[in-house]
């Protein structure tokens, strides 16, 4: 494992592997038991630096350093660092002086923990950086989906949404092709990268043609207000082409299931009655995502398991 | 005065003797001599008209804190340029008399190179009305060069009003060729590396539409168009279309453009920010031609002086623009020279001749710049070592800001001495004031 986590390239076949398997172990070990904690990580520090509201993924990554007795420390520092005065770096130093360990990062910006990553000794966790990586969430849905199908390799994922703004597709789509998955991008032309051509994945703009090939369709969050900048006329027209509704969901094969890393727009890019079915993982990604953010910190900061 | 400088290659040819006196070069040819002539030594080395920049960022008055006219001034006689335009995107604008006859001023009191200030083409560079042009140009500034640098003329009729009302003045609109609609938020040039890196693309598109228009215009109206900092290889295309049809474009290319990719993004630093950004090798290769071809006309630095607190930080917080003075020359030899696309000749008229002609400094007697090596031409010259090769250490560098791009690299061509008007502004790689 390299020292930081900045994003799923960071992670050849092996490491990312081992992180999928350290957190099967972990989940193995607190299974059934009364105090979910391991000793693991006591006496080390993880901050978790956020410069953006996000809560679920913040208390994921707390409940995670807690849950390997580190002590959580959470730095909130909504804004921009030029707007609030005090910059990243002098903010990295500062914490750093303070003894940390780790530094979960979120930020606004594109490449703000590789930045972090020049200026502390530390180990640096990107927990998303503008509309580049989110490294964790991907690993937590590759682990999400080799529970439910038993496998990555050969799985056929379709990644179907904002894909232009999402760090979650760009970890997914490095990290399914690391583990031997085969995605598909699905999207309005408006909604994919110019460059696109170049990832590791197939591109379509037809929801319906790929869904029956589909054995996991991951939703991706729509903001409605993307409309305004004409990215596609109205929600409504949206959810028409791209949402994944119950009429839909009848095309997937038997065993197909839907995952959203959330927070989801229900009746915009995913229909109530989808969210809430068996096919659903929703809720699983949560609970996995804690699990697999115990597995990053502890191979990040206490090395490989014996 | 007297200098006699010995034994130089002037434009890289025979060897020669060059002898100056009051400013002017009265002689050229073998074995000269001068009785009480201050001698500087050249064998080996080659003699070259002095640079003049098109577009150089001195940030007085208003960032004192990144660069002056001073600091900016003696890089630039470091690089071997002799006169430099200032561009006006400083705080206050240059878009007065008062504020460019200031800049003018200060220039002459560093004296190390001429500082010709360019003027704003509309008021504060807000792209909504035009500046008093004329009374910029009638100043002791004598502006000639206008342009909103930092910001395109976007709205079209306002670019066609000052492409027309210049051609009184003999003036030029240097545009920054940006549609500003196709670049909101852009971060670095649109591609795979931006599709990857997550940040916002800045299409080759909103450069060569605003170039493709404004040559348009040009045509239309019988004026003078100067396109700054060219980075695409469409935009080539467009210029050399233009030309063939006869219409009075020039151009310029950053020594970046010329050397670096979009490559530099990876890692996210933005030392290597910059406005229009780093584009592909394909780019870097047309823009080469292109200059070689003289479809673009001149070299011009865009050096662009921050400070480190607006330099280190995430990307997308860090202003655009980097150092280009004092490594211009050695970028040029890297790329157009030692792969045998220009020759001394070459580089002489794509980093004096052209830029000065565009900027109308080629008249005026002793003060003019842009002359070639000739006896009765005023004295602005420069001698380079073109074998020697350097790693840049921005830390030695004069400009008052270190954000260099080429920090850690080896570049040839290491500029020894520079003259302006006969007086040595740089002897042995130092400034002299």
């Amino acid at each position: 494992m390299k020292r930081h986590l900045l994003e799923a390239a960071d992670l050849d076949r092996a490491d990312a592997t081992l992180v999928l398997d350290t957190a099967a172990q972990i989940d193995q070990a607190l299974a059934g038991r009364e105090v979910k904690k391991l000793p693991t990580l006591r006496g080390r520090t993880v901050v978790n630096l956020f410069y953006e509201d996000s809560t679920r993924t913040r208390i994921s990554f707390e409940l995670a350093a807690k849950r390997l007795s580190a002590d959580v420390l959470n730095f909130s520092a909504k804004g921009s660092s030029v707007s609030k005065g005090e910059s990243l770096k002098d903010t990295a130093l500062t914490l750093e002086a303070m003894g940390s360990d780790a530094i979960v990062v979120r930020h606004s910006a594109s490449g703000a923990p590789h930045r972090l990553a020049n200026w502390v000794r530390g180990s640096v966790v990107n927990a998303g950086d503008g509309t580049h990586e989110h490294p964790t969430q991907a690993l937590l849905d590759a682990y999400t989906i080799r529970h439910r199908l038993g496998r990555l390799e050969g799985v056929r994922v379709a990644v179907v949404g904002d894909v232009l703004h999402s760090r979650v597709a760009r970890s997914n789509v490095r990290l399914l092709h690391t583990l031997g998955a085969e995605v598909t991008l699905v999207a309005p032309p408006t909604l994919l990268p110019v460059g696109v051509g170049s990832w590791p994945a197939e591109v379509s703009y037809d929801l319906d043609v790929v869904l029956p090939k589909a054995d996991v369709v991951m939703m991706l969050r729509v903001q409605a207000e993307r409309m305004n900048a004409s990215y596609f006329p109205s929600a409504r027209e949206y959810s028409r082409r791209y949402g994944l509704d119950a009429r839909r969901m009848g095309a997937l094969g038997d065993e197909a299931i839907v995952m959203h890393p959330g927070p989801m727009n229900r009746g915009m890019e995913i229909a109530a009655e989808v969210a809430d079915s068996v096919r659903s993982t929703i809720v699983e990604q949560v609970g996995n995502g804690v699990s697999v953010r115990m597995a990053v910190l502890y191979l990040l900061l206490g090395g490989a398991p014996s | 005065m007297t200098l006699l400088i010995t034994g130089a290659r002037p434009y890289g040819e025979d060897a020669a003797d060059i002898l100056v006196e009051d400013g002017r070069i009265v002689a050229i040819g073998e074995d000269l001599a001068a009785t009480g002539a201050e001698v500087v030594r050249a064998a080996g080395l080659v003699a070259l008209p002095g640079l003049v920049d098109l577009h150089t960022h001195l940030r007085e008055p208003g960032r004192e804190d990144a660069e002056t006219v001073e600091t900016g001034s003696r890089a630039a006689a470091l690089g071997g340029y002799t006169a430099v335009h200032a561009m006006a995107n400083t705080d206050p604008v240059a878009d007065t008399a008062g504020v460019v006859e200031q800049v003018w001023r200060l220039g002459q009191q560093a004296g190390l190179v001429d500082v010709v200030p360019v003027g704003a083409v509309t008021v504060g560079l807000a792209g909504e009305r035009l500046a008093e042009l004329g009374a910029m140009a009638d100043s002791a500034a004598r502006v000639r060069v206008f342009s909103d640098d930092g910001h395109c003329v976007a709205d079209p009729a306002l670019m066609r009003r000052a492409l027309e009302y210049v051609k009184a003045l003999d003036g030029v609109v240097a545009q920054h060729a940006e549609e500003p609609r196709l670049t909101v938020g852009a971060q670095m040039h649109e591609g795979d590396r931006s599709a990857r890196l997550g940040l916002t693309g800045w299409p080759a598109a909103a450069e060569e539409a605003i170039i493709a228009r404004d040559v348009l215009l040009a045509d239309h109206v019988g004026a003078r168009l100067h396109v700054c900092h060219v980075s695409t290889a469409g935009s080539v295309e467009i210029l050399r279309w233009a030309k063939s049809r006869g219409v009075q474009v020039t151009a310029e290319v950053t020594p970046h453009h010329l050397l670096l990719t979009d490559e530099c993004a990876e890692g996210y630093d933005p030392v290597f920010k910059v406005n229009p950004p780093l584009r592909t090798d394909t780019d870097v290769q047309a823009v080469r031609l292109g200059l070689a071809e003289g479809v673009i006309d001149a070299v011009a630095t865009d050096h662009a002086p921050h400070a480190v607190e607006d330099k280190e930080t995430e990307w997308a917080s860090a202003r655009p623009g980097m150092l280009g003075l004092e490594q211009a020359l050695s970028v040029v030899v890297a790329t157009m020279v030692e792969t045998g696309l220009l020759d001394w000749r070459g580089v002489a008229d794509r980093m004096s001749a052209r830029p000065a002609a565009i900027g109308r400094l080629d008249g005026g007697g002793l003060h003019a710049h842009g002359r070639p090596l000739a006896p009765g031409e005023p004295a602005n010259l420069l001698l380079v070592d073109p074998g020697t090769r350097a790693v840049v250490d921005p830390a030695a560098l004069a400009s008052r800001s270190r954000n260099s791009p080429y920090a850690g690299r080896e570049l040839p061509g290491r500029v020894v001495a520079t003259f302006l008007r006969g007086v040595p502004t740089v002897l042995d790689g130092k400034a002299q004031k």
